[in-house]
């Protein structure tokens, strides 16, 4: 079946709303009784909402969908239901039950739709996860994701937030494949690099997140729609700052020509738009400030990590096979939240 | 000159219409390029700047900017501007004028009194419904009722507050009356506050 979905105008995670309109819109809405056994809820930016149902369960729940940003619906599934599930694992939980959406054109050869949600089982069936059933409308456009829940120990959240001064910042996947994705889109792409892409998007944060669970892990989130600086900026929540070396910033081959030929997405400059004021660059490259600020689909763990054994935590991950580097770590409060230092 | 029309293309579409477009002027000369949003206008005039080319854009109207570009001779940036990506931009600063609407009375329009609260409540509905929103919304003397408890608008100024429009009603008028407790859409505001915002509005609508 060699049939090709329609490509969106901005597919995966670029096609988020930006946060500046967004939060515009969360901050006036009406707020109901405070229940207390809700332990995250989005009035903390955090990736999923967390109910604590007794004092060693929680559940951990979320939802992700976009429109497709590859042609393949097999992969396309791999991709959006690995994004869905990788908020299970920023708050630290175990997938248990998923839901498909779907969003699918009435015209269009059911068999895609077919291979899409292959795809997406398969994800969840690798996440120890068992889905459940799902609600599908008819769309102009495909769009594809999970609703996730999973348990958590009350006590063992990773919320984005609890980093301390001092805590090594690790991220665990490369950056980069907003940017691999648009030149894609454009034919600009080498297929090597967009291959790349494609596996670091399919790949799970599951192994990432078992990894840090044996770590003295204090915040961590997953890099999606809002970029690398974009979700630091959350995690620092106007507390603290961060140091960034630029040079340790594990990229996605390609990415930092393809931004060099300009190849940006809208959600790139949104995304500079909304946090750039927070971020002083020294001697960084513009091809890396546009990487930092590139959105993310599928995207790795920022994990602020005790520095004590922040050492170990990332040679497991790395002999887990995982891309992960230490990219820099949080301080107390300064002047400007985020500095990023590179040697241009 | 050069004229590329990306006029409901998505990022990176103009960017890459206009390195073709450059590529075609061998050289030197000016490109110029029609989108429909500002996001479009930004990514432009960072490759401007990184390239050192010259450039200039305007708003021309709602969802339609024209960015040109110049290339080569009298296009060249020192490199000081060159690495201020915002500095360029010129459809950066909000080029909106102020709208201020301002809803005095408890109705719309001289005449029958029941008719003018239904045209008014329907006004302030039909104004959730425009492309462009005004900046602020002022309520005082009869007006003050719309923002207030039991008011049939609401919902509708609920929904322009929660697109960003700034409510204000009138404190004096809230007290005289006795609505002080009952306000449940913005924020209270004084008469210093309605003429300075009357002073500075580009245009003031009064239904």
């Amino acid at each position: 079946m060699g049939e090709k979905i329609v490509f969106c105008k901005g597919g995966g995670c670029t096609a988020k709303l930006g946060a500046g309109i967004l939060n515009r819109v969360l901050e006036k809405l009406p707020k109901g009784p405070k229940d207390e056994n809700l332990l995250i809820g989005y009035d903390s930016r955090d990736d999923a909402a967390v109910y604590k149902v007794s004092d060693d369960t929680a559940f951990v729940q979320t939802l992700d969908f976009f429109p497709p940003m590859v042609d393949d619906p097999y992969t396309f599934g791999q991709i959006a239901a690995a994004n869905a599930l990788s908020d299970i694992y920023a708050m630290g939980g175990e997938v248990k039950t998923a839901l498909n959406i779907v969003c699918f054109p009435e015209t269009m050869d059911l068999n895609i739709l077919g291979e899409i949600m292959r795809g997406g089982s398969e994800k969840v069936i690798e996440a120890g996860g068992t889905l459940a059933g799902g609600h599908s409308i008819q769309d102009s456009d495909v769009k594809y994701g999970l609703s996730v829940t999973g348990l958590v120990h009350p006590d063992r959240i990773y919320s984005n937030n609890g980093g301390y001064p001092g805590d090594v910042l690790i991220l665990t996947k490369k950056l980069g494949v907003g940017i691999v994705c648009t030149a894609n889109r454009v034919q600009e792409a080498r297929e090597e690099d967009m291959k790349e892409a494609v596996e670091s998007m399919i790949q799970l944060n599951k192994y990432a997140s078992q990894i840090c669970r044996k770590y003295p892990v204090h915040a961590c989130t997953d890099v999606t729609g809002f970029s690398f600086l974009g979700h630091l900026h959350e995690m620092l929540d106007e507390q603290m700052s961060a140091e960034i070396e630029a040079d340790r910033i594990p990229v996605i081959s390609g990415a930092m020509e393809y931004a060099d030929e300009f190849l940006l997405t809208a959600a790139g400059q949104r995304n500079r738009n909304h946090v750039g004021s927070y971020v002083q660059f020294e001697n960084v490259m513009f091809a890396m400030e546009e990487v930092l600020f590139d959105p993310q689909t599928s995207g790795g763990l920022l994990i602020a990590a005790a520095p004590d054994r922040s050492e170990e935590l990332l040679a497991e991950l790395k002999e887990a096979g995982l891309p992960a580097a230490a990219v820099g770590t949080l301080t107390e409060k300064r002047e400007k939240e985020i500095y990023v230092r590179g040697q241009r | 000159m050069i004229k590329v029309n990306a006029i409901g293309d998505a990022c990176p579409i103009p960017v890459v219409k206009t390195k073709n477009a450059i590529k075609e002027l061998n050289g030197s000369g000016d490109v110029e390029v029609l989108v429909d949003n500002e996001i479009a206008v930004q990514n432009l005039t960072k490759m401007a700047n990184q390239k050192g080319y010259g450039i200039r854009s305007e708003k021309l109207e709602e969802q339609k900017y024209q960015v040109v570009m110049t290339v080569g001779e009298g296009g060249e940036q020192t490199p000081s501007e060159a690495e201020d990506p915002e500095k360029e931009t010129v459809c950066v600063p909000d080029s909106r004028k102020h709208k201020l609407v301002v809803i005095s009375s408890g109705k719309m329009g001289e005449g029958n009194d029941e008719l003018g609260e239904v045209l008014m409540k329907g006004f302030i509905y039909a104004l959730t419904q425009q492309d462009e929103l005004p900046d602020t919304i002022l309520f005082y003397n009869g007006g003050a009722v719309f923002t207030c408890e039991g008011s049939p608008a609401l919902e509708d100024l609920k929904s322009l507050e929660a697109q960003g429009v700034e409510i204000l009603t009138c404190g004096t008028c809230l007290n005289y009356y006795g609505l002080s407790e009952k306000l449940q859409v913005g924020d209270v505001t004084n008469m210093y506050v309605i003429a300075e915002k009357m002073m500075q509005a580009d245009s003031i609508i009064k239904p």
